[in-house]
């Protein structure tokens, strides 16, 4: 397909645009493209897909009140919730502590959930991520033991209880 | 010479050319790479080059970016060992790399650590478990930003989470040709993934080469996320051959696959365009065992015959009328002349 703005050269950039439901194309070669300003189409339409993420961040109802959120600075980056939003991206990692509140509606968007699922990082060490998941089964085994003691107590069992108890107090040393 | 890994055909090769794991880390104390100044880039750099690189078995060699041509930086990107931004600004920036370049790791990309696998087929566990290999060997090393509540942060809240991004590299032409590919975009995107073309921007994928990857990164564990991509890739591949078994019984669709190899065995001007679309063809019938070629033969030709590869294989930048002609040389080579 020839370009539709020159019709010499062969068009490569494809601009689909829908706007209120009526979609209109134009196709363009690379040359016509950059002088009409569609160079780099992201930002070439006004937006790039920081600005996007930016707006998307931005839809997160406003904390405390503006004013107040433009004086709450990041200590290692420098950045405010106002730069996060315009940039659509975090300056660093304490960010993401200083500006939790602020970010949970739109990981419910982008993620549909907020709460991480995964590998876990050892923090500095296989010992350590070792350690963590050791103390998380111990908290996984006393809540069981736990709920079965409360079970034994209700159905009058206490024999079965005192046992409980003592493995509990075991295990919690 | 070690064997490149794209050279290799995997499982389900004929559909699914590549597999790709992408981790991404950041180290806790440092800003994001938009933040970091280049004195603290480098230090990054030299951070992970100090954990990684080396000589013995399973260590990496170290390339700073600056040291490359432009040719080579953008042969690196049209071989997916980096990405196409990591070419632009290459001040502060650093590659770990392994000798059969199925490893590599972008340093002060979007983030600190981009840490890619790739493995020939359809391979996803293979591949998540080298990038969680050398993961771990990270993680033992360096302080990762990681939070319990939201996993590993990452400059892009989209990749909060696992901060894995898996995907397949796909040819599809059959569904291009039947125009299904678009009603399989709507349908993968219901399920958290996402498909778009492999190769060049624009609304059609060069060479009918897609690649296809999970959207989602927070709540979703890693192996959910890969059975998930693989079970999708599954379906897509067995629509595909469908569809070319009722493309290819169509005669006007089988003689557009010869006359494809026809111009290929001995054009003496190829473009990159030309050629993506004629070795898809091919690519199509050998699959079906039309020609006597191997798959691994195609692969090795779709990746050697891109532009920048073609240049940096010559070591310097050639005028695009040179490299055409080129191109239409090594294929005719490659493929044997008819002439």
């Amino acid at each position: 397909m020839l370009c539709q703005n020159c019709g010499r050269n062969e068009a490569t950039t494809h601009i689909k645009r829908v706007i209120n439901g009526a979609t209109s194309e134009n196709h363009l070669c690379a040359e016509c493209a950059g002088s009409l300003g569609y160079g780099d189409m992201f930002s070439g339409l006004g937006f790039s897909f920081g600005e996007l993420l930016g707006g998307f961040l931005g839809e997160a109802p406003a904390l405390p009140s503006a004013a107040q959120q433009e004086t709450r600075r990041c200590k290692i980056c420098g950045n405010s919730w106002q730069d996060i939003v315009r940039e659509g991206k975090l300056g660093c990692a304490e960010c993401y502590s200083l500006f939790f509140e602020e970010l949970q509606p739109s990981l419910q968007r982008i993620h549909g959930r907020i709460k991480h699922n995964g590998k876990i990082s050892a923090g500095g060490g296989v010992e350590a991520q070792e350690q963590k998941s050791r103390e998380k089964e111990k908290a996984q085994k006393l809540a069981a033991l736990k709920s079965d003691m409360k079970k034994a107590i209700e159905e009058q069992d206490f024999e079965r209880a005192a046992t409980l108890r003592d493995e509990i107090k075991a295990l919690d040393g | 010479m070690m064997n490149k890994w794209y050279i290799e055909k995997g499982a389900e090769g004929d559909v699914a050319l590549s597999t790709r794991i992408r981790l991404a880390r950041n180290i806790a104390d440092f800003p994001f790479p938009s933040k970091l100044d280049i004195k603290g880039k480098n230090e990054i750099c030299s951070l992970l080059r100090g954990v990684l690189a080396g000589e013995g078995a399973d260590d990496f060699k170290y390339i700073d970016m600056n040291s490359l041509t432009p040719s080579q930086a953008v042969s690196l990107a049209e071989r997916h060992l980096i990405s196409p931004e990591f070419t632009t600004n290459r001040d502060g920036r650093g590659l770990l790399l392994t000798d059969d370049e199925s490893v590599s790791i972008m340093i002060c990309e979007e983030d600190h650590i981009r840490l890619q696998v790739m493995k020939a087929g359809l391979s996803l566990d293979e591949a998540f478990e080298t990038a969680d290999k050398i993961d771990n060997r990270l993680d033992a090393a360096l302080d990762y930003a990681f939070d319990d509540r939201i996993g590993y942060l990452t400059q892009c809240p989209t990749n909060l989470g696992t901060a894995m991004r898996a995907s397949v590299m796909l040819h599809l032409p059959a569904l291009t040709a039947t125009g299904k590919i678009s009603s399989i975009a709507s349908t993968v995107s219901k399920l958290g993934l996402t498909i778009r073309g492999a190769y060049g921007e624009g609304t059609s994928a060069r060479g009918c080469i897609y690649q296809m990857s999970n959207r989602i990164t927070l709540g979703i564990t890693e192996r959910a996320a890969l059975d998930n991509l693989r079970a999708i890739t599954l379906q897509i591949a067995a629509q595909e051959r469908a569809a070319q078994e009722v493309v290819l019984k169509s005669p006007a669709e089988e003689d557009k696959v010869f006359r494809a190899m026809g111009i290929l065995k001995n054009a003496r001007i190829l473009s990159g365009d030309e050629f993506m679309e004629l070795i898809s063809l091919v690519r199509m019938g050998t699959a079906k065992g039309l020609f006597g070629f191997s798959l691994e033969k195609i692969n090795e030709l779709i990746v050697n015959m891109q532009p920048a590869t073609i240049n940096a294989a010559h070591g310097k930048s050639l005028e695009p009328s040179e490299r055409d002609a080129i191109r239409a040389k090594s294929i005719r080579e490659a493929l044997g002349d008819d002439c």
